[in-house]
């Protein structure tokens, strides 16, 4: 099956129907996998048990930048190659986006207090994550605001792509600028800096939180098409009714005509 | 065996309590979402009102 018979909603639909539940068996299964791992890991010399809350805050945090980055693909799909599915994948990932960029934040902000002795700090790195969950919000009104999904999908695909821009601030924040959050560990020149006995249920974790975003992403679109499908049937439903009464009042008018004349 | 979390067990458990809310909270929404828009096609095509290609809309 390629991209482009993909175009077309219902075999997609059939498709989601059949991968579905696999994907999602294969979500829970790497999920417990590591929550395991990352209960057995050991505590760091310096952060004790607090460093549990890596293995739930750093995926979400990758997730929150690469939701963004798929939703900035759909908008180029719907403004470059008018794919039929482009804006269906960018609308439903969005709701999926703002909540890992919420989790990130609140088990940061959680972390923070500990290790740091603020829930809170205004600097580079935390402040364009805020930013970043702020844009997801303002997309979502966006969708909602505009009644017609195709007018909504072309002006929701240019803010999102503005909105990429914010990516690379996200990303390189903790090197341009002299932050309260550390540098990044996992992802740098040289290798990761994380010990394996921290990277292993990190990296599983973060492998098992993105098939939870393919899962729920496939499950929304299935939704955000069925809901076009309603939205067609009922824009039929309402011009067969107007059609119906339109013919109903010219013979009205006829009838009254022809009494008028006799 | 029991997990020793040390002093600050209640910002770790918060977190994870928090993630499995709000993961649990959207997987929830989604369920929720298909269940009414398979019922509102179902009801649309109970009024007579199907498809140009004929298709159930709730064919998969």
């Amino acid at each position: 099956m390629t991209l482009i018979d993909l175009a077309n909603p219902t075999r997609f639909l059939a498709l989601t129907a059949r991968i579905l539940p696999w994907l999602a068996a294969a979500t829970v299964l790497l999920l417990a996998i590591g929550l395991y791992q990352a209960a057995l890991a050991p505590d760091d010399y310096q952060q004790g048990a607090t460093v549990k809350i890596m293995f739930i805050h750093v995926p979400n945090a990758w997730l929150s930048m690469f939701v963004w980055g798929v939703m900035s693909i759909a908008s180029l799909g719907t403004l470059v190659w008018r794919h039929p599915l482009a804006d269906v994948a960018a609308k439903a990932a969005a709701p999926i986006g703002a909540a890992f960029t919420f989790l990130a934040l609140l088990t940061g902000s959680l972390w923070g207090r500990p290790m740091w002795g603020t829930y809170w700090e205004w600097d580079a790195r935390l402040t364009s994550v805020l930013i970043l969950f702020l844009m997801y919000l303002g997309l979502m009104a966006l969708w909602r605001a505009v009644d017609d999904p195709s007018r909504a999908a072309r002006a929701a695909a240019v803010l999102t792509l503005v909105g990429a821009l914010n990516l690379p601030i996200i990303k390189f924040s903790v090197d341009w600028w002299n932050t309260l959050h550390q540098p990044a560990s996992v992802m740098r020149m040289g290798g990761s800096a994380l010990d394996k006995s921290f990277l292993i249920p990190l990296l599983v974790m973060a492998v098992a939180f993105t098939l939870l975003f393919v899962t729920l992403h496939l499950a929304a679109m299935r939704n955000e098409i069925l809901r076009r499908r309603v939205r067609s049937l009922q824009m039929m439903q309402a011009s067969r009714v107007a059609f119906s009464n339109e013919i109903g009042g010219a013979r009205g008018q006829n009838a009254s005509n022809e009494v008028g004349a006799a | 065996m029991i997990m020793s979390l040390g002093p600050y067990a209640s910002f770790i458990v918060t977190s994870y309590a928090a993630a499995a809310l709000v993961v649990a909270l959207l997987i929830g929404w989604i369920a929720l979402d298909y269940r009414n828009q398979t019922q509102r096609l179902r009801e649309l095509e109970q009024r007579g009102i199907t498809r140009r290609s004929g298709r159930s809309a709730t064919e998969l």
